[in-house]
C-alpha cells in the first residue's frame, strides 16, 4: 500500500468519524421538517443529547456498571430523551400555541446549548474538574463492533468494517426512515402534513399528532448526534466548545440532502470530510477559517443549483415553517 | 310525502366571535337530487357545509343522517357518514400522485397501491373521468385536479357530495363535462349539493334551490318553479335588475396599441407570444382565457411590471386639459413607447392597474394597513417634503366608503379584516380615483356576490363613458359577453382571437380559449 493511498484511506476514515454525528442530526431534522416543522433548535438539542448521553455513561460506570452494551444503550436512551424534551417544548409552543417556528427554534438553540453546558459543567465540577469514563468503555463507543479478522482485510476491512457502531446504526436508521417516508401509509400521511396540513386534515389525518410525534422523535434522533460526537470524536470528555456549530451544519445538511434521508449518508460523510480538510490537507497560505466555511459554501451552491432547476420534487415541504389552525379562514 | 332525508339539518347555529355566520338553519338533502345552495358573500353557505364536512362544529342545532342524530367532529366522521366535500381551494398535495392523494389517510390492507389504482380505474370508467393515477398533481390542469378531488371523495364511498363553487375556474366545456358527471352521479342515487353564485348554472343543473341570506335560511324552491329573477330577490331581499348595461360611448379613440409583444417569465419560460391588439377609450376590452394563459403577464407588461423581451406598447395620450368624456380627441400619431419605462413613469402617464389576484390582498393593497394608508400608497410621492400628508387620502377614503357602500368599522381598520367584496371595492375605487385614461383590472368580481358585482360593473361602465380605455380580465364568460365591447381571447400566451362582444357566443369564446384561432389543438393535450 503506497503512502498516498494510505493517506486517502485515513482521510475517509476521519470523514466518516466526523460525518456520523451530522448524520443523526440531519436525519432527525429531516423527519421534523417533513412534518412541516422547521426546528432550528438542532444545535441546542445536540448539546442536551451530548451532555445527557455522556452523563448516562459516566454515572452508569460510577455506579459500578461494567456492561459496555448497556452503557451504549443508556447513552442512546438518555441522549434521545434530552433531545425529545427540547423538541417537546418546541412542539408545544409551535404546534399547540402556534408560536413562530423560527423564533422558537432559535430560542431552543440557545436554551439547549445552555442546558447542555449546565449539565456538562456540573458533571465536570462535581467530579473534580474532569469527566471521563474508563478506557474500556471509551473503546466500546469508539471501536468497530466487527471481529478483528474482518477489520484487518486490506483496504475494505477498515473502509467497510472499521467504524464505530453508530455509523451502522445510523445507516439502518436512514434506510428505515427512507422506507417509512416513501413506502408506508403513515409516511404518506406525514409528508402530506408537511406539504399541506389542510389537505391531510380533510383526509382524516390527525395533523397535531403527526406533527408532535415527528418533531419529538426527530429531536431525539438529532440529539443522539450530539452524544455520538462527545463519545467518539471528543473521546468521552465534556468540552464546552466541542459541539458548537454541529447543529447548524445539520440544518444546512438537510437542505443539501434535499430532504431525502438516503442523501444524508453520503452528504454527512462529505460534510465530515470538508470539516476536517484543514487538518488533513493543509495548505499553509489558506487560513483555517476559510476551510471551515466549506460546508456552508457547498450548501449555498446546492441551493443555487436546485432553485435554478426549479423542480417541484426538490423543494422544501410546502408548509414548512407555517402553523396550522383548522378554523382559520 | 314523509321520507327520511339523507341529511337533515335542524336549527344549526354557528358563531365566530360576535358574528353569527349561521342562524338557526334548517335544511334537507335527499338522494338522487341536486340541490343548489345559493346566497350572497358572507351569507354562510360555506360555513354551513363546512359543518357537514367536519371542519367546524355547530354551536347549536342537530344534524341527522338517515334520520339518526350524528355528531361530526372531524372530516373523518364526515366520511363515516358518507359525506364528502370538494372545497373551492383544492385540498391536494402537489408533489403527490393522484393515487397517493386518493389513498391519503386511509388505513387497512385494501388500500395498498395496487388496490387503489384498480378502484380508481373502476370509478373513472363508471362516470367517465379518465384520470391517470400516477400523474403528479403539479402536472395537472385545474380541471384534472378537480377530477382527482371528486374521485377522492367517491373512493371513500361518499354518498353525499358537496361542491363549493366548482365551476369558478373551469372553461365552459369543462363545466359542461362536470355537469354531465354530476348528472350521472345523481342518476346513481347520490345526493349532491352545489354552492354557487352563478344563477344560470343553478337553473341548468339543480332540482332544488335553497337560499341563504345573511346567515338565515330563506327557503327551498323547486328549480322548475322559479327563475333567476325570483331567486335573486330571495337572495338579496329586494328586487334587482339582472341585466348588465352596455352603454355605447360616443367616440372611441385609440389609446393603447400593443405590437408583437413577447415576454418571458423569471424561469425563462415564454409567457406572451407575439401579442398585438389595440384598446380604445370609451370601450371595455375583455380578456378571456383559461387560468394562467398569460392574462396576468399581459396586464403586468403594460403596467411595466413585467419586462418585455421584444415588441412595442404605444400609448396615445388624450389632449391635455380637455375632458375626454363625450369628445372626440384627435390621436397624436406619435404614440408614446411604454416598453422600457418604470411602473412609476407608466402610472404617471395615466395607465392604472387594479389587479385583484386570487388572494385579493397579494397585489395592490397592504393587508395590515388601514384604508387611508392604502390610498396613500400611490400618491405619497407626489407631495413635496419628507413628511406625508394624510388629509387628502383620508378624505378620499371617506368618499369611497360613502359612494361604494364599503362596510368597515373605520378608515383606520386594516383592510385585511374587511370582507372580500369590500376589499375589492377599496382597490377598484382607489384606482378609479386616480383618474386614469387606461384602467386595467383582473378578476374584479372574483368571489363577489351579485350586489357587489353589479356595483363594480357600474363603476367600470362609468369609467368607459368617461372615455377611459378599460381592460378587464375576467373568468365568468357570461359576464364578459354582456359587459365588454370586444373580447380578446388568450390561449397559451398567444392571442387566439378577438371577438365582438355583442355578437360572440359562449361556445365560440370557449373554443378559442382551448385552441388557438378556434381550430387546431394548442400546446397541451387534453
Amino acid at each position: 500500500m503506497s503512502v498516498n493511498s494510505n493517506a486517502v484511506l485515513l482521510l475517509i476514515m476521519a470523514a466518516v468519524l466526523n460525518g456520523v454525528p451530522l448524520l443523526y442530526g440531519t436525519l432527525g431534522e429531516i423527519l421534523s421538517e417533513k412534518a412541516g416543522n422547521l426546528n432550528l433548535g438542532v444545535e441546542g438539542m445536540m448539546f442536551m443529547g451530548g451532555a445527557m448521553g455522556l452523563g448516562a455513561a459516566f454515572y452508569f460506570e460510577g455506579a459500578g456498571g461494567t456492561s459496555g452494551v448497556l452503557a451504549v444503550i443508556l447513552a442512546l436512551f438518555f441522549a434521545f430523551l434530552g433531545g425529545a424534551i427540547g423538541a417537546l417544548i418546541y412542539s408545544f409552543l409551535t404546534i399547540t400555541l402556534r408560536a413562530n417556528q423560527n423564533v422558537t427554534g432559535l430560542a431552543l438553540a440557545i436554551f439547549g446549548t445552555g442546558a447542555g453546558q449546565f449539565i456538562g459543567e456540573y458533571m465536570r465540577v462535581t467530579s473534580g474538574g474532569y469527566v471521563a469514563v474508563s478506557n474500556n468503555l471509551k473503546a466500546v463507543f469508539l471501536n468497530s463492533p466487527f471481529p478483528a479478522a474482518l477489520q484487518e482485510l486490506p483496504v475494505v476491512g477498515p473502509l467497510l468494517f472499521g467504524h464505530s457502531i453508530f455509523l451502522y446504526l445510523g445507516i439502518v436508521l436512514t434506510v428505515g426512515m427512507h422506507l417509512f417516508l416513501n413506502k408506508s401509509k403513515a409516511g404518506l400521511s406525514l409528508r402530506a402534513v408537511g406539504e399541506s396540513p389542510a389537505t391531510a386534515d380533510a383526509a382524516g389525518v390527525n395533523v397535531t399528532r403527526y406533527k408532535y410525534l415527528a418533531t419529538v422523535i426527530g429531536g431525539g434522533i438529532s440529539a443522539i448526534g450530539g452524544m455520538v460526537y462527545i463519545m467518539t470524536i471528543a473521546s468521552c470528555v465534556w468540552n464546552h466548545e466541542a459541539l458548537s456549530g454541529e447543529g447548524w451544519l445539520a440544518v444546512a445538511l438537510v437542505i443539501f440532502c434535499l430532504w431525502r434521508p438516503l442523501n444524508a449518508i453520503w452528504g454527512s460523510i462529505l460534510f465530515g470530510a470538508l470539516m476536517i480538510l484543514y487538518q488533513r490537507l493543509h495548505l499553509g497560505f489558506i487560513p483555517d477559517e476559510l476551510y471551515k466555511i466549506l460546508p456552508y459554501v457547498v450548501t449555498v451552491i446546492v441551493l443555487i443549483f436546485t432553485s435554478l432547476r426549479n423542480s417541484k420534487d426538490k423543494q422544501p415541504p410546502n408548509s414548512l415553517g407555517l402553523p396550522y389552525f383548522r378554523e382559520e379562514r | 310525502m314523509e321520507t327520511v332525508h339523507a341529511i337533515e339539518l335542524k336549527h344549526i347555529t354557528k358563531r365566530f366571535g360576535k358574528v353569527v355566520a349561521n342562524d338557526g338553519i334548517d335544511l334537507a338533502i335527499d338522494r338522487g337530487e341536486i340541490l343548489s345552495l345559493l346566497g350572497e358573500n358572507g351569507s354562510g353557505k360555506t360555513t354551513l357545509m363546512n359543518m357537514l364536512s367536519g371542519i367546524y362544529l355547530p354551536d347549536e342545532g342537530e344534524i341527522l343522517a338517515d334520520g339518526k342524530p350524528v355528531t361530526i367532529r372531524s372530516p373523518k366522521d364526515a366520511f363515516a357518514h358518507g359525506i364528502g366535500m370538494i372545497h373551492q381551494h383544492y385540498k391536494l398535495v402537489e408533489v403527490f400522485t393522484a393515487a397517493e392523494n386518493i389513498a391519503l389517510g386511509l388505513k387497512g390492507k385494501d388500500h395498498d397501491r395496487k388496490a387503489v389504482a384498480a378502484q380508481v380505474q373502476a370509478i373513472s370508467d363508471k362516470y367517465g373521468f379518465g384520470i391517470d393515477p400516477n400523474k403528479k398533481v403539479y402536472d395537472m390542469s385545474v380541471s384534472e385536479k378537480q377530477t382527482v378531488e371528486i374521485v377522492k371523495v367517491l373512493y371513500r364511498g361518499a354518498e353525499i357530495l358537496i361542491l363549493d363553487e366548482p365551476t369558478a375556474v373551469l372553461t365552459p366545456q369543462e363545466t359542461e363535462r362536470l355537469f354531465d358527471i354530476l348528472r350521472a352521479m345523481k342518476a346513481d342515487g347520490k345526493a349532491i349539493v352545489i354552492i354557487t353564485h352563478k344563477l344560470h348554472e343553478v337553473m341548468a343543473l339543480s332540482d332544488k334551490v335553497a337560499v341563504l341570506r345573511k346567515g338565515k335560511y330563506i327557503g327551498t324552491v323547486n328549480t322548475c318553479d322559479t327563475n333567476p329573477q325570483k331567486l335573486t330577490e330571495m337572495m338579496v331581499g329586494h328586487a334587482v335588475t339582472l341585466n348588465i348595461d352596455r352603454p355605447q360611448a360616443k367616440y372611441k379613440d385609440l389609446r393603447l396599441e400593443v405590437k408583437g409583444l413577447n415576454c418571458r417569465s423569471g424561469e425563462g419560460v415564454s409567457v406572451l407570444k407575439d401579442i398585438s391588439f389595440q384598446a380604445f377609450g370609451g370601450e371595455i376590452l375583455g380578456i378571456a382565457g383559461i387560468a394562467g394563459s398569460g392574462q396576468k403577464e399581459l396586464l403586468e407588461a403594460v403596467a411595466g411590471l413585467q419586462k418585455a423581451e421584444s415588441g412595442h406598447i404605444f400609448y396615445y395620450p388624450p389632449h391635455p386639459n380637455s375632458d375626454i368624456a363625450g369628445h372626440h380627441v384627435p390621436v397624436d400619431k406619435a404614440g408614446e413607447e411604454l416598453v422600457g419605462k418604470t411602473p412609476g413613469q407608466i402610472r404617471k402617464v395615466g395607465v392604472s392597474l387594479a389587479f385583484v389576484p386570487e388572494d385579493r390582498l397579494g397585489m395592490g393593497l397592504v393587508g395590515g394597513m388601514g384604508m387611508v394608508d392604502n390610498m396613500m400608497l400611490k400618491t405619497y410621492k407626489d407631495t413635496p417634503g419628507p413628511l406625508v400628508d394624510r388629509k387628502a387620502p383620508k378624505a378620499l377614503a371617506e368618499k369611497l366608503i360613502d359612494e361604494l357602500e364599503i362596510v368597515t368599522p373605520g378608515v383606520a381598520t386594516p383592510v385585511r379584516r374587511l370582507s372580500g367584496g369590500n376589499v375589492q371595492k377599496v382597490l377598484v375605487g382607489r384606482e378609479i380615483a386616480s383618474t386614469p385614461t387606461v384602467l386595467m383590472t383582473a378578476y374584479p368580481v372574483r368571489g363577489l356576490d351579485i350586489n357587489s358585482s353589479y356595483t363594480i360593473y357600474r363603476l367600470l361602465n362609468e369609467q368607459k363613458m368617461k372615455g377611459v380605455a378599460v381592460l378587464l380580465v375576467g373568468e365568468d364568460l357570461d359576464v364578459l359577453l354582456e359587459l365588454c365591447d370586444r373580447i380578446l381571447v388568450l390561449c397559451g400566451g398567444q392571442v387566439s382571437g378577438i371577438v365582438d362582444g355583442p355578437a360572440a357566443t359562449k361556445e365560440q369564446v370557449g373554443l378559442l380559449m382551448t385552441h388557438v384561432g378556434g381550430g387546431k389543438e394548442a400546446g397541451s393535450d387534453a
